[in-house]
């Protein structure tokens, strides 16, 4: 029997064709859109779109809200993993594995389970329907912490550790040694981490919607509008395409595309 | 070594232990280290010197004991409380900061005395940071130190492994420490760049005049820098002093093995300055008790070579291995084999002679509390050691093994081994021999050549015919010398394990 050879492009076929179907091809169709507009059931081209968005106060103001509560809940969430992380990373327990898990266990239950007995337990402390902001952060923060602890855990705990030894031998206090130290070089899991964190509390509205009672818009909710309820495909491709041009804009202010990164230190795990 | 003065002293161990969980890595240690002097730990791997280098550092704190600098118990302070500074076996640069932010990290935290005048003349003290125009030239200066002006700028990356080794120790020297500890700072350079670095350090060591503490598994490296090398093996200390001596007079057969080449040959005190070893009676310079067991040490190059009637030794030369300046050349002599170092080379399949004076044995105690043997494993299952044939259990060799009814051995996960002609280590206590007058009853025969009233027992050698092989042994019962006796082992006191796995 003859043996069958792929070369290396042959093996590429199946991804490419997976890309293209699934990516290349959809993100045309939301250029197409977002540049075109339906005028008397005729397509034609258009920036009506691009324009009326940027001088609509209502859209405007989501897109400061959505902006607003990701970059808070990204804040906390930053401030209650790293805490976290390091302690897990440094300490020389031998069930830490066991602890780390424990705080990632929450993502295997279904995430709407999540949300809604979260709605039920605000709802018992009566918080539900009076502090709509607060319960949208606390949702986008529990929702979101293990996000933040893994990459952040990943970095810290393959942190060489003669580089806090060195530190310290040259005079370095612990608060020194942290701020000069471990902090830079953990920046690769935080970069990481706010990423994870930050660009689905913009667009992740099954949170807003159902901690707020639909009190809270934030942009994701804006795109699903604009494609169920007013069937406006053109609006609705123009907001995605702003979306995903502030994703660019933060990877790129981030460094998350910066080249010949030194060591990534494997906390590029997405 | 000469008393030296209690103020000479800069760092003094005391009984420190280090327990990692429940093992040792530094066991009841206690030396000092004399102001400006390069030390060197020399050991192998595991066997304590980086942890007793690290807790003079303050990256681990001693379980038990006290570390005093100067006489001050430093035992319990922070890395950076302590004047002194490391240079890592990994260099542990900074990869986010460039060279010249690396080495001035020190410096940027230092705070320093400066004395002013008030307007009433009073002086008074205040501790400032040191300013930048200070940093930089202190920077430029340390850079000079290790050669590389011009480097301020570059990134850590860019630099070899040399340059990067010079970084670490320029970070090091920059602070101006008391003590700088080196922790195999030359360990992952190629040869020659090793040996560049270690005249240069030496250099740097003359030149700053502080004291050096180093470690290393490198013999060479230890002789050829230090004024003083501490020789360590399993958490505890070997032996201390100069290089000449302690590779002139190694304090037991570990420290002769580990540093330099040496022949270390088993042998008995047959009189005061005379020691039998290879079936041969030579005259020494030390003096032991009569019939004790002695390490015997001879360096390779202490063995002179002389026609087969002229020499005290006669061997057939098995390997001569062209070394440079000389030739190696390997020996049988009897059982034992012999290395020697000559500038003259021998043909395999020589015969040869072999002098050695009186002055080039060194004699060692034995710890004498086992015998040990090579020993193989017989078809039957058996073990030979000692001129001997014994019974032993094979199954002790692989835990969890068992024989099947041929003979063969069954791993612990099934698989089936052959272990006959298997070279294997045997130990037998001293109290698990038992000698008869029945020469058929014991696994060896041999005359008693020995026995030492040890006050609550006698302690006997029974030397074999055939290779001279002895088997000491404690008993209460009381023998004659020259008695023919056979030695009785019971299968459960041999104690055997392998010299390598079975491939």
């Amino acid at each position: 029997m003859e043996k069958i050879h792929f070369s290396r492009k042959q093996l590429g076929i199946p991804y490419a064709l997976f890309l293209a179907l699934f990516v290349v091809i959809p993100m045309l169709l939301i250029l197409f859109y977002a540049f075109t507009a339906t005028v008397d059931g005729k397509i034609t081209f258009s920036f009506a779109n691009f324009l009326n968005f940027f001088t609509s106060t209502a859209k405007l103001s989501t897109l400061l809200m959505s902006f607003t509560i990701a970059i808070i809940s990204t804040a906390i969430c930053l401030l209650i993993a790293y805490p976290i992380a390091y302690i897990l990373a440094r300490s020389r327990l031998k069930k830490k594995n066991v602890l780390l898990m424990l705080f990632i266990l929450p993502m295997w239950i279904n995430f709407v389970l999540r949300i809604t007995a979260l709605r039920e337990l605000l709802d018992l402390i009566g918080l539900l329907g009076s502090q709509n902001y607060l319960n949208v952060i606390i949702g986008m923060v529990y929702d979101f912490l293990p996000f933040m602890i893994l990459p952040l855990y990943t970095t810290l705990e393959k942190l060489d550790n003669s580089y806090l030894e060195a530190a310290s031998d040259l005079g370095g206090n612990k608060l020194t040694v942290f701020t000069k130290v471990t902090f830079p070089l953990s920046m690769p899991g935080v970069v990481s981490g706010i990423t994870m964190v930050f660009m689905p509390s913009m667009t992740n509205y099954v949170v807003s919607d159902t901690l707020s009672n639909f009190n809270i818009t934030i942009l994701g909710k804006l795109i699903d509008e604009y494609f169920t309820t007013y069937d406006n495909w053109h609006m609705g491709s123009m907001i995605s395409i702003i979306l995903l041009f502030i994703i660019f804009l933060s990877m790129l202010f981030s460094g998350g595309f910066k080249e010949n990164k030194q060591e990534t230190r494997g906390a590029n795990l997405w | 070594m000469a008393e030296l003065k209690k103020e000479e002293k800069i760092i003094e161990i005391v009984n420190v232990t280090k327990m990692f969980d429940d093992t040792a890595a530094v066991e009841d240690v206690s030396f000092y280290v004399r102001k400006g002097e390069f030390i060197t730990f020399l050991g192998p791997s595991g066997c304590g010197k980086t942890t007793t280098l690290r807790m003079i550092a303050g990256f681990d704190i001693p379980t038990t004991g006290k570390i005093l600098l100067s006489g001050k118990d430093i035992t319990n302070l922070p890395p950076n409380k302590r004047p002194v500074n490391t240079v890592f076996q990994r260099y542990a640069l900074f990869p986010h900061y460039n060279i010249y932010d690396n080495i001035a990290f020190g410096l940027k935290l230092k705070k320093i005395p400066v004395t002013y005048v008030n307007d009433k003349g009073e002086t008074y003290t205040k501790y400032q940071k040191l300013t930048r125009k200070e940093i930089d030239e202190k920077v430029k200066n340390a850079l000079a130190v290790v050669d590389l002006e011009g480097f301020e700028k570059r990134s850590v990356s860019t630099l070899s492994g040399g340059q990067q080794q010079r970084v670490a120790i320029a970070r090091a020297i920059v602070n101006e420490p008391e003590i700088l500890l080196l922790d195999e700072p030359l360990g992952a350079l190629d040869l020659k760049m090793r040996k560049e670095m270690q005249i240069e350090l030496k250099e740097m060591h003359r030149k700053l005049g502080i004291t050096f503490i180093y470690v290393t598994h490198d013999q060479e490296e230890a002789l050829t820098m230090s004024d003083t090398i501490v020789v360590m093996k399993d958490g505890k200390i070997q032996q201390i002093g100069t290089p000449t001596s302690i590779y002139n007079e190694p304090a037991n057969a570990f420290v002769a093995d580990f540093i330099g080449d040496s022949n270390i040959l088993n042998g008995t005190m047959i009189d005061k300055y005379t020691v039998r070893f290879c079936n041969h009676n030579f005259k020494c310079v030390d003096d032991f008790e009569k019939n004790e067991k002695v390490d015997v040490v001879v360096r390779p190059e202490d063995i002179k070579m002389s026609d087969k009637k002229d020499g005290m030794l006669v061997g057939k030369v098995v390997s001569v291995v062209f070394k440079g300046v000389h030739y190696e050349i390997t020996a049988i002599v009897g059982r034992s084999e012999m290395v020697i170092q000559s500038t003259q080379s021998r043909n395999v399949g020589d015969v040869i002679g072999m002098i050695i004076e009186p002055d080039d044995i060194h004699i060692m105690k034995k710890a004498f509390t086992v015998n040990k043997y090579d020993g193989y494993i017989t078809k039957k299952n058996t073990v030979v050691f000692g001129d001997g044939e014994f019974d032993c259990d094979v199954t002790t060799l692989y835990p969890g093994s068992h024989l099947d009814e041929e003979g063969y051995l069954i791993t612990a996960n099934g698989e089936k081994l052959d272990l006959t002609d298997t070279d294997v280590n045997v130990e037998v206590d001293l109290t698990a021999i038992e000698i008869s007058d029945n020469a058929e009853e014991g696994g060896a025969r041999g005359h008693i050549v020995s026995l030492i009233y040890k006050g609550d027992h006698y302690q006997y050698i029974v030397r074999t015919e055939e290779n001279e092989e002895d088997f000491v042994l404690d008993t209460e019962d009381l023998w004659n010398e020259n008695d023919y006796v056979s030695v009785k082992i019971k299968p459960e006191n041999i104690r055997i394990s392998l010299k390598q796995e079975i491939k």
